[in-house]
């Protein structure tokens, strides 16, 4: 019985990626669903002193101290609004827990590996280096994030720097 | 088929650990003059299980090590060698080099195999000093290499009597008990160099075992197991012996005994008349028996028997003796006999009783697991009290069951939280354990006699102080045997006891743990201190309360010892030991008197995990500051407020001036109070700087669940961590410390 779930799972992870697509501004995105704990609404924040404007600030989930990030300030998206449609996604990454706060989440999809295409230089929010390819799925185009490089990147602020 | 041992490594890292601290325990516990053989076997029982697992996982330096250390160890447990405290010495060396062998494997790093093959050649040169040293020990105290056996045998039909005899007279003196009356008994004491099961193994040749009736009756002497066998005559060789006060057979006149030797408190079968004031028993349980032949003299074991010990008096009843026994050849040696016993009283005596290992049956669970538990009482907590809180606002009367389960709910909860917080707790004999070892070694370097006495080793406290306090704890140790405690010359020319003593105590004092390191020694020099302080350009004044003096010793660089010793006296220490503590949310202080000693009060709060904090207010935010650190809190008058032109403002408090930090803007946070008069100020002290911090309000006091903030996010400056409030906001804790440090810098 095991071995045939376990073989079942390693032809899912073959034959496709199971994504989860979020919208920032205009464009979506897409992550690998293993790396996301949970989503959840918008709660109140602890601010951090003197830390950069996109970390929004610590939350109290369940007992753990997370950060939020919001990728709306960080990609300079313009007016940013909290209510109760905005959207965190909380991710587990390199052993960290991350939230992050989005412009709202789509779907869940399963891309094929020749659904991906390797991304050309262009002009997202996003840098190349943190993109694994671009999705293409009816007439949609997804930006696939690595989302643990981004989220462990200095650029991000998130840890501590290497010594 | 291979199996891959490493799975099991973890395992016997622990269990080797473990083996190496009963060693260390037992090894300071022995008593050189007297070893309990019972120790010397629980020592060899440990080395012998770390060889035999070291071999089996290929750990052969271990193996090796530990090899050499059975070796002596087996010697001496069979008292082929006498201890001394070099062996000692090597031992504790021997365990030193296991454990760093161990830490090596554990760590996949090397150690210095020539440490290893010096400390084996120790161990071997003191083995193979076998004969001088076995000759040493037969001259200092014969009876441990000589050996007395009574033999009760029943000869088999085809053995007679005399060749018997001869087969045992080939393995010592014999002294035949019985009459011969009967061919097939056989009574006789062997004395011999031979070992018990040597001698089994003789007879187990010619008599079935069950007919081999064998006690070991040396130990009537340097045991005080005192076999007192009756002679029908007065043997002569009994006496000769008694004489020369090597063995016990004290032959003497039960009425001269009746004086010394009166049963105490003894639990004694004895078949004799009550008149017989010579009792054989002791404190111990006495077994007298009658014997029915009259006989002037009984050899009991009185010589001992005044002490404690099991007695077997085989001895006359009395009045048969009094009426007869005024042989006074045979009482002279008997006065003689009670007086040596008493000299090598044996080591159990002293030992406490306490000191039993309390075999308790516990479980290994990785501390992130009690943690996560931890973690999520601390959550049921804050829901519990939301829950209280919306409660609150319904109508008691129509709510009532609700009411009472949510009562309910709450003692639940707290019991919960107290029982999981419980599972971190662990006796501060863990840390204290390691001290018997530093005292020896330190004041033996020192030259020192110290004693050192542990109090309230059961005192539990969180796991994460155990691993921290270990280090600080042992610098005030050294610190207390180097400077405290006077040298034996010293101590005797002011008329105190020439052992020092040292004690380390742990007790709960209200929601704190207090550790202190008391010394009897010195105590320490307010001049010294002071006039060294003014050296060092520090600003003091005679007039300073002693406290604020003995603080001074805390300073970085602040070592009043006349010599600098390879102990203490650099100067580099106290200012650690002091911010190690205050690092764990505690303080310590100083207790001294000059002549009298020192003391050291270590405060601590009861765990890591919880930190008594005052909330307070800026702007829209909450922060929490350590109540440690603070002074005192007050409003300020718009006349102590005075600025200086480049260095921001200060405050003056009773003519002290303080710098004045307003929290918001460090914090960049709009307050809503704008002027110093209208807020609050806290003066915060922490690494010896004092500074006056501005905030708007003060919220109350709290006991916070200290959480990391590094485990999801960075260090962030200023705070040193963060806590959830129980409407279940996270608020920061400020980091007191780097505030104070950024401020006195400037």
């Amino acid at each position: 019985m095991e071995a045939v779930a376990a073989m079942a799972a390693g032809q899912q992870l073959e034959t496709g990626h199971e994504t989860l697509v979020f919208a920032l501004g205009q464009e979506e995105y897409g992550i690998d669903i293993l790396k996301v704990q949970e989503i959840r609404g918008y709660d109140a924040v602890t601010t951090i002193a003197n830390s950069p404007s996109f970390l929004k600030g610590v939350i109290n989930l369940r007992g753990t101290i997370v950060p939020i990030v919001d990728m709306r300030i960080k990609f300079n998206l313009g007016n940013v609004e909290y209510n109760q449609f905005t959207v965190v996604i909380i991710l587990n990454i390199a052993k960290r827990v991350v939230g992050m706060v989005v412009d709202a989440v789509s779907d869940v999809i399963t891309l094929l590996p020749e659904q991906i295409k390797p991304a050309p230089e262009f002009g997202s929010a996003l840098k190349t280096e943190y993109i694994n390819g671009l999705g293409t799925i009816d007439s949609r185009m997804i930006i696939m994030v690595d989302i643990e490089k981004l989220m462990t990147s200095q650029e991000m602020e998130l840890v501590d720097a290497v010594a | 088929m291979s199996i891959d041992l490493s799975q099991f490594y973890q395992v016997f890292f622990d269990e080797t650990a473990e083996h190496l601290a009963n060693m260390e325990s037992f090894l300071l516990e022995l008593d050189v003059d007297n070893p309990d053989p019972e120790e010397l076997n629980a020592i060899f029982r440990a080395a012998h299980s770390i060889k035999g697992a070291a071999g089996t996982f290929g750990f052969t330096d271990l193996a090796e090590v530990t090899h050499e250390l059975e070796t002596l160890l087996d010697r001496l447990r069979k008292q082929e060698l006498a201890l001394r405290s070099e062996m000692i010495d090597a031992f504790l060396a021997a365990g030193d080099v296991l454990k760093e062998q161990l830490a090596a494997h554990r760590d996949d790093s090397s150690c210095d195999p020539a440490e290893a093959e010096h400390i084996c050649q120790v161990l071997r040169k003191l083995a193979h000093e076998g004969q001088p040293a076995a000759n040493q020990a037969q001259a200092v105290s014969p009876n441990l290499s000589e050996r007395s056996f009574y033999l009760n045998l029943k000869l088999p039909a085809n053995r007679s009597r005399d060749t018997m005899l001869a087969n045992l007279a080939g393995m010592g003196q014999l002294h035949v008990r019985d009459d011969g009356s009967d061919p097939s008994v056989l009574q006789v004491v062997v004395q011999t160099s031979a070992q018990e099961v040597d001698l089994l193994e003789v007879l187990a040749f010619v008599i079935p075992p069950e007919d081999i009736e064998l006690h070991d009756v040396t130990d009537d002497v340097d045991n005080a197991r005192g076999y007192g066998i009756f002679d029908k005559t007065p043997s002569e060789p009994a006496v000769s012996r008694a004489a020369n006060g090597q063995e016990a057979w004290g032959l003497f006149q039960p009425v001269a005994a009746g004086n010394a030797g009166i049963a105490e408190e003894g639990d004694g079968f004895g078949l004799f008349a009550p008149v017989a004031g010579a009792s054989p028993a002791g404190d111990g349980e006495g077994y007298g028996f009658f014997t029915p032949i009259e006989a002037p003299a009984a050899d009991t074991p009185a010589g001992k028997s005044g002490d404690d010990g099991d007695g077997y008096g085989f001895f006359d009843p009395l009045p048969a003796a009094q009426g007869s026994l005024a042989p006074a050849p045979v009482a002279e040696p008997a006065v003689a006999a009670p007086a040596k016993p008493p000299a090598d009283t044996p080591a159990e005596k002293k030992r406490p009783a306490d000191k039993q290992n309390v075999e308790a049956s516990t479980i290994r669970v990785s501390v992130e697991k009690v943690d996560q538990l931890l973690n999520l009482v601390g959550e049921l907590v804050i829901t519990q009290s939301m829950l209280a809180q919306t409660a609150s606002t319904l109508d008691p009367v129509i709510f009532e069951q609700m009411m009472q389960g949510i009562g309910q709910f709450e003692r639940n909860t707290r019991e919960l939280q107290e029982a999981v917080m419980s599972i971190r707790m662990i006796p501060i004999s863990f840390v204290f354990n390691r001290f018997p070892r530093v005292v020896r070694d330190v004041a033996s370097r020192l030259n020192k006699q110290v004693e050192l006495r542990l109090i309230g080793e059961n005192t539990e406290l969180d796991k994460g102080f155990i691993e921290k306090l270990s280090d600080p704890l042992t610098h005030l140790v050294r610190n207390s045997l180097d400077h405290g405690i006077e040298s034996t010359e010293a101590r005797v020319a002011k008329g105190k006891p020439a052992t020092g003593t040292l004690t380390l105590s742990a007790y709960h004092q209200g929601g704190n743990i207090v550790i202190e390191v008391r010394d009897d020694g010195g105590g320490l020099s307010r001049e010294k201190i002071l006039s060294k302080a003014r050296e060092r350009g520090m600003a003091v004044s005679d007039s300073m309360p002693d406290q604020e003096v003995w603080q001074l010793i805390f300073e970085a660089g602040f070592s009043t010892a006349a010599q600098v010793t390879d102990v203490s006296g650099r100067g580099v220490g106290m200012d650690v030991v002091r911010r190690n503590i205050q690092e764990m949310g505690g303080r310590i202080d100083i207790e001294s008197m000059s002549g009298v000693g020192t003391t050291m009060l270590i405060r601590l709060p009861l765990t890591l995990a919880i930190l008594d904090g005052m909330s307070i207010a800026v702007g829209a935010s909450t922060y929490i500051i350590p109540l440690t650190f603070i002074v005192e809190s007050l409003q300020p008058k718009t006349e102590d407020v005075k600025s200086m032109a480049t260095r921001g403002r200060v405050l003056s408090i009773r003519g002290e001036y303080l710098p004045l930090v307003a929290l918001h803007e460090i914090l960049n946070e709009p307050p809503h109070v704008e002027r110093v008069e209208d807020g609050l100020v806290i003066v915060l002290e922490a690494d010896g700087g004092r500074i006056a911090l501005f905030v708007d309000d003060l919220l109350g006091q709290h006991q916070v669940v200290i959480k990391n903030l590094e485990n999801n996010y960075r260090r962030v400056p200023m705070i040193s961590g963060a806590t959830i409030m129980g409407d279940g906001r996270v608020a920061l804790i400020l980091d007191v410390s780097a505030l104070v440090r950024a401020h006195r810098n400037n």
